[in-house]
């Protein structure tokens, strides 16, 4: 079973994607099959969870915020920087509270930041060496910006 | 200046370690060539021609004496004996040895500077007016305001993996030196007509492959809603921006793509959905960092007529490489570092460290470095000049070029960098073996000659009076010469091509055939590219070809 990185723990993941598992109890689904097939997926009472690419507009997601249990972020490299935005944007203008998780080609250098936007979970390439991975979120233990400080980073603050 | 709180020295050092394993994962092979670039990066390592060059951030060009002695340090013990100012108020090192870059940066921490965010696709050193808290057209000061900005940008979570890079620049007085309508976002401090503080903010503008004067997005926004009128920008265009051409990608292509009016929109409707949560900067935070730029400890004094019965070298030295300061009996001094004998820059370790000393003895034991490549003492005693002049002349720092011809910016061109097609410092001493006649400059008055080595325009060439691009034709060195441009203010503007490229042999003589037609056209007060605006190009050009037909 894959392992992830959660609120800075290493766990089995508990999901699974619809083209691992079309059944599967909780299942992350394309931006364009939850699109269309959006009603029978909530009458069929499975845990959802959505992925969405570094271009698609998050606001695509804004109606759907209460339903779905997971939106996964792609990454396509340490260069690709808009998940850090989307990231900040369901978390803070439409306030969601699911699981928020980065996914593709991510690395231990973007775990830091990427917390700090609100993604909580980490499904990191296969063989990525997930300890060493953890200690990425003690990069820095002050800030200068407000963060959302997701998967447990809490820093220092100047008092303003 | 400003002082570092715990948080400030903390996020200094924590950077230096996040870098440290960064550097010893990539030497150990766990960390790709690839993704250690992206990192390197973010912490001012290039890759050049011979070597990594490693650049050091000088926040809005504010240095204080100890730090001098740390850059000369570094030059010394890390690199060939000399450093370059760069012309967004940084320096550069061009010889270090990246196992070692670990160390350099632990060095500069020890005296409250880094390299964070100096190069990369991701928000830059914040710039601004060199003359800041000492220039007589001076509004507000703007240093307080870089300052919390800085701040504000650094690693800044959201922000650091953006299209391309990004550079702020802030001025607070009536003359922009801060080239603001060139930068991705200008911020020019003003009062409203109730008398309040606020902000004009510009953005989209800049220089490289596709130059562009930016275009207002708020005409005045208040001190408190600074921060989040960056971030809905920056976050526009994160998302927005072009990330499938690096030639593209900078915000000024996407707000040109959009127009400045539905640009706005979208970042007026991310504003108003972020204003709750948004960064705000209280009252109690600006006072907190104004308190750091108080004016220094100034005598009361009147001003005083220091060149009477003083010699010709002197007289010209005060003329050309001092300014006016708003306190009395004060100048504002400017050490060149156009040298006949280094290239336009350049400062060795030795001159560091005397300038270290000369800034504690005459000028509050801080110095500034400019956009132009020199330095500046901003707050000497009018009865101190001569003595300086003469300390400054024995270190080769008073050559009483500032603002003329031979005043030129350069990037290093071909004889360091890796992206260049043409060499721009033997085209510098071409320049400055013809042009030695003082009296012929003073004459020809403020010329900004500014030189790239390739269209990246690290030079700034397009808003030089004259600017020379060097071009491979054929795997031959070229140049071309455009004309006309400005980087400041209202008069900000790009320059023309005047024709043809030139072969470097060429230049001097091109440049003494333009300032012919500028000598025989020019009316009474113009300087060459008022006379180049007035009449246009055409007889400009038909001078500078004259032996073509």
């Amino acid at each position: 079973m894959r392992k992830i990185i959660k609120q800075r723990q290493i766990i089995a993941d508990s999901w699974q994607y619809v083209e691992e598992a079309p059944d599967a109890s909780a299942v992350i689904l394309s931006l364009t099959q939850w699109q269309a097939e959006r009603e029978s997926l909530l009458a069929s009472g499975r845990k959802l969870g959505v992925k969405i690419g570094p271009a698609d507009k998050v606001e695509m997601l804004a109606e759907d915020i209460s339903k779905l249990q997971l939106i996964a972020l792609e990454f396509t490299g340490l260069g690709e920087g808009r998940g850090y935005s989307q990231a900040h944007i369901l978390r803070r203008r439409y306030s969601f509270n699911g699981e928020l998780r980065a996914i593709g080609k991510i690395q231990r250098d973007q775990l830091f930041c990427m917390a700090r936007c609100g993604i909580d979970a980490y499904e990191l390439p296969e063989g990525s060496n997930l300890e060493v991975a953890l200690t990425a979120f003690t990069d820095y233990s002050v800030a200068y910006q407000p963060g959302i400080d997701a998967g447990g980073v809490q820093l220092k603050q100047r008092a303003s | 200046m400003y002082k570092y709180d715990p948080i400030d020295q903390q996020i200094v050092n924590e950077r230096v370690a996040q870098f440290r394993d960064q550097t010893q994962r990539f030497l150990a092979g766990q960390l790709s060539e690839d993704d250690f670039r992206q990192l390197r990066l973010r912490n001012g390592l290039y890759i050049q021609r011979y070597a990594p060059m490693l650049r050091v951030s000088i926040p809005y060009g504010l240095l204080s004496s100890a730090q001098l002695r740390v850059f000369a340090r570094i030059a010394r013990e890390y690199d060939k004996g000399f450093g370059h100012f760069t012309t967004r108020q940084n320096i550069q090192y061009n010889w270090p040895e990246l196992p070692k870059v670990p160390d350099i940066l632990e060095l500069l921490a020890t005296v409250e500077m880094h390299a964070i965010q100096t190069s990369g696709n991701c928000i830059r050193n914040v710039t601004s007016d060199h003359l800041a808290g000492v220039a007589k057209d001076e509004l507000e000061d703007p240093r307080p305001w870089c300052e919390l900005v800085r701040q504000w940008a650094t690693v800044h979570p959201e922000f650091n993996f953006l299209p391309r890079k990004f550079k702020i620049a802030v001025t607070g007085a009536i003359a922009d030196r801060a080239a603001v309508r060139v930068h991705d976002i200008g911020l020019i401090l003003k009062r409203n007509a109730a008398g309040m503080l606020g902000f004009e903010i510009l953005v989209g503008g800049g220089l490289g492959r596709m130059p562009i004067i930016g275009k207002t997005i708020y005409d005045f926004v208040e001190p408190h809603e600074l921060l989040s009128r960056l971030e809905s920008i920056l976050r526009v265009y994160n998302l927005e921006g072009r990330r499938d051409n690096i030639h593209k990608a900078r915000i000024k292509v996407l707000v040109k793509a959009l127009g400045i009016d539905k640009f706005r929109e979208l970042v007026d409707a991310d504003w108003a959905a972020s204003r709750d949560y948004a960064p705000s900067l209280t009252a109690a935070e600006i006072a907190r960092v104004k308190s750091f730029f108080t004016p220094p400890a100034y005598q009361t004094l009147s001003d005083v007529d220091v060149v009477t019965g003083k010699g010709n070298e002197f007289r010209r030295w005060y003329q050309q490489n001092t300014r006016a300061h708003k306190v009395p009996g004060y100048r504002a001094v400017f050490l060149s570092l156009k040298s006949t004998k280094r290239p336009p820059g350049d400062i060795t370790d030795a001159q560091l460290d005397a300038v270290a000393n000369l800034a504690e003895t005459y000028s509050f034991g801080e110095v500034r470095a400019t956009h132009d490549q020199n330095l500046i003492f901003a707050d000497v005693r009018q009865q101190d000049l001569f003595e300086l002049w003469q300390k400054l002349e024995a270190i080769d720092l008073a050559r009483a070029n500032i603002g003329t011809l031979t005043d030129m910016i350069a990037c290093p061109g071909l004889d360091l960098c890796s992206l260049a097609n043409a060499r721009t410092y033997t085209v510098v001493d071409l320049i400055n073996e013809r042009f030695d006649d003082l009296d012929y400059l003073y004459d020809l008055g403020e010329i900004q000659l500014k030189m790239s080595g390739c269209m990246n325009a690290c030079g700034h060439h397009h808003v030089g009076h004259i600017g020379i691009l060097g071009v491979d034709k054929h795997g031959e060195e070229w140049y071309q010469v455009t004309i006309g441009g400005a980087p400041n203010g209202q008069e900000a503007d790009l320059g023309e091509v005047i024709g043809r490229s030139f072969k470097q042999e060429e230049i001097p003589d091109v440049l003494e055939r333009l300032f012919r037609v500028y000598i025989e056209l020019r009316e009474e007060g113009e300087r060459f590219v008022d006379t180049v605006r007035r009449l246009g190009i055409g007889p400009f050009k038909a001078g500078a070809y004259a032996q073509d037909h």
